[in-house]
């Protein structure tokens, strides 16, 4: 029964952390399938989703409400930033956007600290965030069961939308060869902004339950999911949506098992494990999990 | 119907186009011949509004198009089937056709269209569902002309629908190529195959080097070829 009990609390916690990485490193896939761009100002948009959290939960909105504003507010952010930073340079070369997506990061980073608070601020989040509930013996944080069902729902949701929509298998066309999507009339300005749009909106999503976790936000609070989103990304296979959704979950699976398995003492140095098994992985498949273009044709 | 005046294009220092002018009307079937690097698929990209000429005027049904987004261009009326058939491998092959007619917005005609299109192309019918990655080359470049004419047309182009096809697909192409033709689709066809070319078409340019070197009915092209043959190598 211990035994269940361990196995079933590990793949909660594995399913709950590795469902938040998926969706960040999609939102991140996402974009660069399509304009080949990683935008490492990805993690800035975490942060929007965090201030607005902060900034509506002031108030007495409920927090479904505030939780709804605050991914809106992502997703204004993410089309904004493709409007002002991204189209301008996006006849440029790959490194032109690359930069340019720094030095978004960088501005954004440093508004939050000139605008509101370079020091830790504390975010109102429902008591849920920080409940447990005992099922048969089994002690579960109600904001990893949350967190579990909705980067399930939100994948199963956008695969759907993918699969089934005219839009979708436009963005999934476009990430294929964009030149001859354009070419049969699919609008170039709206697949891109379809992409972002869905890029904020999973950043907003990630911001509510990254913030959850500590119930306070900072300027810098979108560097660790960025760079999760980028490390998961390159484990799936960069370009590959599936390949980000599965490099999310494996990343999740080896967090929790680094924090079960490892001895007290060694604890501390989890990232360095982490990130050594990482190397392994990519030194034995250097193209990802899911190899991003797969152009299989027989004659 | 479309008018190409004194186009140039350049890739850097490199200039590739260097003054092409050439016309079709409607309901012709033209033809662009030339060796490799000639300058053909050049031509078709900058109509289609993928490369920006760097001088000249393109003109479709009196409008000019020079400057136009390949999406816009589509809309006008212009269709490119490019190089390598460039079908979408990951997609379904019903889902590659629909693409085919992302600037139509009449449910009704797609489906009949695409139920048109599984009649006159058999093969695609039967593997509607199936990733587009898993057909042969030759049902790949059915798929990719099958795809062009999903937006219903006015100037279909054809870059090298036969290029890298068994002997017996290569005479499969050509005959469908001939009875879209017939069926009333005005085409621009860019082949290196000359002799089977000139077959089908009623006019045709010989670019060389970027320029226009000869241009005239299928029978004098033929001629002149054959005068010429050193420039086509082994296709005479």
């Amino acid at each position: 029964m211990n035994m269940v009990n361990d196995i079933l609390q590990f793949l909660i916690n594995a399913l709950s952390l590795g469902g938040l990485y998926a969706l960040m490193a999609l939102g991140l896939a996402l974009v660069y399938s399509i304009l080949r761009l990683i935008n490492f100002a990805y993690g800035e948009l975490v942060m929007v989703g965090g201030y607005s959290l902060l900034v509506f939960g002031a108030g007495p909105l409920p927090w479904i409400i505030v939780a709804l504003l605050s991914v809106l507010m992502a997703i204004v952010a993410s089309l904004l930033l493709e409007r002002v930073a991204f189209r301008p340079v996006r006849d440029a070369s790959a490194n032109t956007m690359l930069i340019t997506s720094f030095a978004v990061s960088t501005l954004l980073q440093n508004g939050a600290l000139l605008l509101v608070s370079p020091r830790t601020r504390a975010v109102r989040v429902p008591s849920f965030f920080i409940e447990n509930v005992t099922v048969g013996g089994l002690l579960i944080s109600k904001s990893n069961v949350l967190s579990l069902v909705v980067s399930l729902v939100t994948l199963a949701i956008l695969t759907l939308f993918l699969r089934r929509t005219v839009l979708g298998s436009a963005l999934r066309a476009a990430a294929d060869d964009f030149v001859m999507t354009r070419l049969l009339g699919v609008r170039a300005n709206q697949v891109i902004a379809a992409a972002f749009a869905i890029s904020g909106f999973l950043a907003g999503l990630v911001a509510l339950f990254w913030v959850g976790r500590t119930a306070s936000v900072v300027p810098q609070i979108g560097l660790n999911p960025v760079l999760i989103a980028f490390v998961a990304s390159v484990i799936g296979g960069m370009g590959s949506l599936a390949g980000a959704v599965a490099g999310g979950y494996l990343l999740g699976f080896l967090t929790v098992g680094l924090n079960t398995v490892l001895p007290q003492g060694l604890l501390d140095f989890r990232q360095a494990f982490l990130f050594g098994i990482v190397i392994l992985l990519l030194l034995f498949r250097p193209q990802g999990l899911v190899s991003g273009m797969q152009s299989t044709e027989r004659i | 119907m479309l008018a190409v005046e004194d186009v140039q294009v350049r890739y850097g220092a490199i200039t590739a186009l260097r003054g092409v002018s050439l016309h079709v009307e409607k309901d012709e079937i033209v033809a662009l011949i030339g060796v490799n690097g000639a300058g053909k698929s050049t031509t078709l990209m900058t109509i289609a509004g993928v490369l920006k000429p760097a001088q000249g005027t393109i003109t479709f049904e009196g409008q000019s198009i020079v400057g136009r987004s390949p999406e816009d261009i589509v809309r006008q009326g212009i269709v490119l089937v490019p190089e390598e058939r460039r079908i979408f491998p990951g997609l379904t092959v019903e889902e590659n056709l629909r693409l085919g007619a992302a600037i139509r917005s009449d449910r009704a005609g797609i489906r009949q269209d695409l139920e048109e299109m599984c009649e006159r192309f058999p093969v695609l019918g039967e593997r509607l569902g199936q990733p587009a990655g898993t057909l042969s080359g030759g049902e790949q470049q059915q798929l990719a002309i099958a795809r062009g004419l999903m937006s219903r047309p006015a100037l279909l182009m054809l870059d090298e629908p036969s290029l890298g096809l068994a002997p017996q697909l290569v005479d499969e192409i050509f005959q469908l190529v001939a009875q879209l033709h017939e069926a009333g689709v005005t085409i621009l066809l860019v082949e290196q195959n000359v002799e089977r070319t000139l077959e089908i078409v009623d006019r045709a340019y010989l670019l060389n080097t970027g320029e226009v070197e000869y241009q005239g009915a299928a029978d004098e092209l033929r001629e002149h070829v054959d005068v010429e043959s050193s420039y086509l190598g082994d296709s005479t």
